[in-house]
């Protein structure tokens, strides 16, 4: 496996979703080549610290306002 | 984590009792679906339109719609990812109001491999998230997703960001596999360059940027 062989499994392998033979493959690549060892780390870190961050967080009072706008409407769409 | 809410939590089945009692005209347990799910849809939105007040308008509407049309969800799916594509469909519409300038489409073909070859390979520091404070990160990592492609953007904050799996985040966008796949690579690795001038390691005496 080569540098851009890796770049398109990466992907995969982060989801955990690549074939044992392509996964082994590929860190064995990863044991040799700093440069993709250095990518798959930073790539799955970035993922990770999206997935924990609390961007765009609802708010409680806009949260509690929008609640009662939407059941106000069901309720008249209901009538 | 704190608000983010986890989907795998509920059972399937008790969605599904829920959409059927809402479907027989329980308004209650329509709103409970509301409870469960309007975080998400909110974060969602916000993403795509990247506009507050975009964003609201877009969380009432999906919800009503979704309301109106819960006679015609088949329950083949998950009641979420059906909320979803209507969330993004919603999200988009207003997007392209805002910016007809530019086509806006989830099918659109950005030539950006460029964008996504990795360019700088350079290492992070051990936990780069705490090199800054709280709103700090948040401002860095706002500015940093904004500046993707909607077509991406759209794709890593569904599969990333909200825990939909590859197939649910084809079904709501109406993609194929290989195309989400496509996208979520590529916008994963932009991102992950874009964070570099943030994240990397520093030599000492380096300040903040």
């Amino acid at each position: 496996m080569n540098c851009s062989d890796f770049l398109k499994e990466l992907t995969d392998y982060l989801d955990e979703s690549l074939d044992d033979r392509t996964r082994a493959e590929l860190e064995e690549h990863l044991q040799w080549c700093h440069n993709c060892f250095v990518i798959c780390n930073t790539t799955k870190k970035t993922i990770e610290i999206y997935r924990d961050s609390q961007i765009y967080e609802l708010p409680d009072d806009l949260r509690v306002r929008l609640h009662s706008a939407i059941i106000t409407k069901c309720q008249q769409k209901k009538a | 984590m704190g608000a983010i809410q986890k989907l795998d939590e509920q059972p399937i089945s008790d969605e599904l009792k829920l959409v059927r009692a809402a479907k027989a005209g329980d308004i209650g347990a329509f709103e409970q679906l509301v409870h469960r799910y309007d975080r998400n849809v909110f974060r969602i939105a916000q993403h795509i339109t990247q506009n507050r007040e975009d964003a609201e308008d877009v969380v009432q509407d999906a919800f009503l719609k979704a309301y109106e049309n819960l006679n015609n969800f088949q329950e083949q799916s998950k009641f979420y990812t059906w909320l979803v594509r209507i969330a993004v469909n919603e999200a988009l519409m207003r997007l392209r109001r805002r910016r007809p300038e530019r086509m806006v489409s989830l099918d659109e073909e950005i030539k950006t491999d460029e964008d996504s070859m990795p360019r700088e390979v350079a290492d992070w520091s051990p936990n780069p998230e705490q090199l800054y404070t709280q709103s700090e990160l948040r401002d860095i990592l706002t500015k940093t997703i904004q500046g993707l492609p909607s077509s991406f953007r759209t794709v890593f904050v569904l599969r990333d960001v909200e825990g939909l799996s590859t197939e649910e985040t084809a079904e709501a966008l109406d993609l194929s596999i290989p195309a989400v796949k496509s996208r979520l690579l590529r916008a994963r690795l932009q991102l992950r360059e874009r964070l570099n001038k943030y994240f990397r390691k520093r030599k000492s005496g380096d300040r903040k940027k």
